[in-house]
């Protein structure tokens, strides 16, 4: 019998089409929402993610998000230095200075100010020069989406000089930082120049960067460090959560995108089950036929969920290519770099697409059951 | 669920049938008896509304009597479960609609063969079965035309092979000629009489097409929800035992 529900499907092609494209559009939406959603937020931690070197985060106890930081005294390095467990602890600066270039053109920046000594902090994925030359003096590594904010139209090149505070640097390489969630220039330095290209403060140290020895769990360092410093200690994936529930709870952004992914839902779920809810009510006669005939009841209702999960499935596969596609011609553009069809949103929408299969089913699994056989002979 | 001769394919007593209840209440059977025996085509004809397409709902098992006695191929109705009216009436009954009701996405033949998938057998076994059947029904070079392309009576004879294909005992019939005009309605009668009328078959035919009540064995009036009287109609014989 499922051959005859799959023709009775695909026959009635206007309304076919119809329930397919509904159901690709609305798995187009809700993956390409849920996915860009998750991208913007996992952006708010990524300069904290793009961190290897070190495993724990140190700042101010009441430092909600990477943005927010107070200064830390310089003797709060020492103190977290002195804690059981710490195998190195390291300075690490952030600030806002503004950079220009010689042409005039200027940016607010990103600018982290890495360890001296270590270089601890510095980028690890270079796209042009060696993360190693900021040991030179006045040098700065600049990453990729910066570089073409400030040299638009110009090649990847090393050697251009900035200023930044009123100092000169110059760029000694590009790095392929993780895209920030504001679009700055995201500029690495030593901190010792760093500090320099921001305005005056009593103290200057935003984060300290910690790493637990071996054997000493990250968690368990941050407790202790959180113990003995009275300071606030984070993992770099605690951190980079803590960011992403920042801009969760005080930003309109997941308002935003809850609306379009929920009329993404409601719109998919009336246009499909409505157009399946008619080509039921239009086919009644047909299931009033093959229920006089002798179909039973559960398998009429086998067939209705066949229909409505056949459509289903074209319509998510659909809508699924059309994603991918949409991603992918958007994976290597400056703005939306790093934001890609998550495996996670692929895997909630299909739940999701099933539930609104259930529901779109229901009706019409109704109407059909309660339908009485002898309407055929009216 | 082979059902036990008997020259009595169908037996009803004091049958009657209301819908609604209170003042909406409409008794549209009020106590039939009625029957149609094996190896004759039976017609039950009456004016509109009273009440034939109900008693053939009710002997098809597609709606309960509210009282009386109904037994089908031997077998009393109050007596099987709902499930099993479901398959009795897949094995043993066959349906002509006045509409043809074809399902508009098959062809001819796999609507022909509708009965034996809904039973389980395999599709290409049913519908050779049926395309063999359509042949013998004259329809052999229309077996892969889709419902639509076909005319009013090749529509019907294709229903007519979908209600034989499963060698039912009782065939039903509702208003078989009412959509077509006299010279087809003839020639769909001619054949329901040719190839439907068997032995071990009744037909019962609901008509108000006077001009092929001579196709008739027996013919039961019908008028405000009773079988007023039956006449045995002297021009044909009865093929029974």
């Amino acid at each position: 019998m499922n051959f005859i529900a799959l023709r009775m499907l695909m026959s009635d092609r206007a309304k076919y089409f119809g329930l397919i494209f509904a159901f690709a559009f609305s798995t187009f939406l809700l993956q390409n929402q849920v996915s860009i959603f998750c991208g913007i937020m996992k952006r708010t931690g990524s300069q904290i993610l793009d961190v290897t070197d070190a495993e724990i985060w140190v700042m101010d106890k009441y430092t909600e998000y990477f943005e927010q930081t107070k200064a830390l005294k310089d003797t709060d390095l020492s103190r977290v230095r002195g804690v059981a467990g710490v195998d190195y602890a390291v300075r690490l600066f952030k600030g806002n200075p503004t950079a220009r270039t010689l042409a005039g053109k200027f940016a607010s920046t990103f600018t982290l100010g890495v360890d001296d000594s270590t270089l601890i902090g510095a980028p690890r994925k270079m796209l042009l020069g060696k993360w190693e030359s900021l040991r030179e003096a006045n040098s700065i590594i600049m990453d990729q989406a910066g570089y073409m904010l400030l040299f638009p139209g110009e090649p990847l090149e090393l050697g251009k000089v900035l200023e930044l505070n009123d100092h000169k640097v110059t760029l000694v390489g590009i790095s392929n930082a993780s895209a920030p969630f504001v679009s700055f220039p995201v500029i690495h330095a030593r901190y010792s120049e760093a500090i320099q290209f921001q305005g005056r403060e009593r103290n200057q140290l935003s984060f300290v960067l910690a790493r637990a020895q071996p054997g000493v769990s990250p968690k368990e360092l941050a407790r202790r460090i959180e113990e003995q410093t009275g300071l606030k200690a984070r993992t770099t994936a605690e951190f980079a959560w803590d960011c992403v529930v920042y801009y969760l709870k005080n930003t309109g952004i997941p308002v935003n995108f809850g609306i379009t992914i929920a009329v993404a839902l409601i719109v998919g779920l009336a246009v499909s089950g409505q157009t399946f809810y008619m080509f039921t009510v239009e086919n009644l006669r047909q299931f009033g036929a093959l229920k006089a005939i002798g179909v039973t009841n559960q398998r009429l209702v086998i067939m209705v969920l066949l229909q409505a999960l056949v459509a289903g499935a074209i319509g998510y596969a659909i809508g699924t290519g059309m994603a991918a596609a949409f991603f992918q011609a958007t994976l290597n553009g400056m703005a939306t770099r790093g934001i890609i069809l998550m495996w996670e949103a692929v895997a909630g929408v299909a739940v999701l697409m099933a539930g609104v299969v259930a529901c779109v089913s229901l009706l019409s699994v109704r109407k059909v059951m309660v339908l009485e056989p002898a309407s055929v002979f009216r | 669920m082979k059902a036990p001769s008997s020259p009595d394919a169908v037996r009803c007593a004091a049958i009657r049938k209301h819908f609604g209840e209170n003042d909406a209440r409409v008794e549209v059977l009020r106590g039939v008896d009625f029957g149609a025996r094996l190896g004759e085509m039976t017609f039950l004809v009456g004016p509109s509304g009273c009440g034939k397409t109900t008693l053939i709902s009710v002997i098809a098992g597609l709606l309960d009597p509210t009282e009386g006695q109904l037994e089908v191929l031997g077998h009393a109705h109050a007596e099987l479960k709902p499930a099993d009216r479901v398959v009795f009436r897949r094995r043993n009954l066959g349906f002509v609609f006045q509409q043809y009701n074809l399902l508009p996405s098959l062809t001819a033949a796999e609507n022909a063969a509708v009965p034996l998938i809904a039973d389980g057998m395999k599709r290409s076994l049913a519908v050779k079965k049926a395309t063999d059947l359509l042949g013998r029904l004259g329809l052999g070079n229309k077996a892969n035309a889709m419902p639509k392309t076909l005319s009013g009576g090749q529509q019907q004879r294709v229903a007519l092979a979908r209600a034989l294909v499963h060698e039912p005992r009782l065939i039903i019939c509702d208003e078989p000629t009412a959509a077509l005009d006299h010279k087809t309605g003839e020639s769909v009668m001619e054949l329901l009489a040719t190839a439907a009328v068997a032995p071990e078959r009744a037909v019962i035919v609901v008509t108000h097409d006077n001009r092929v009540f001579h196709y008739a064995h027996t013919i039961a009036h019908m008028n405000d929800g009773i079988v007023t009287h039956v006449e045995n109609t002297p021009s044909r014989n009865s093929i029974a035992h």
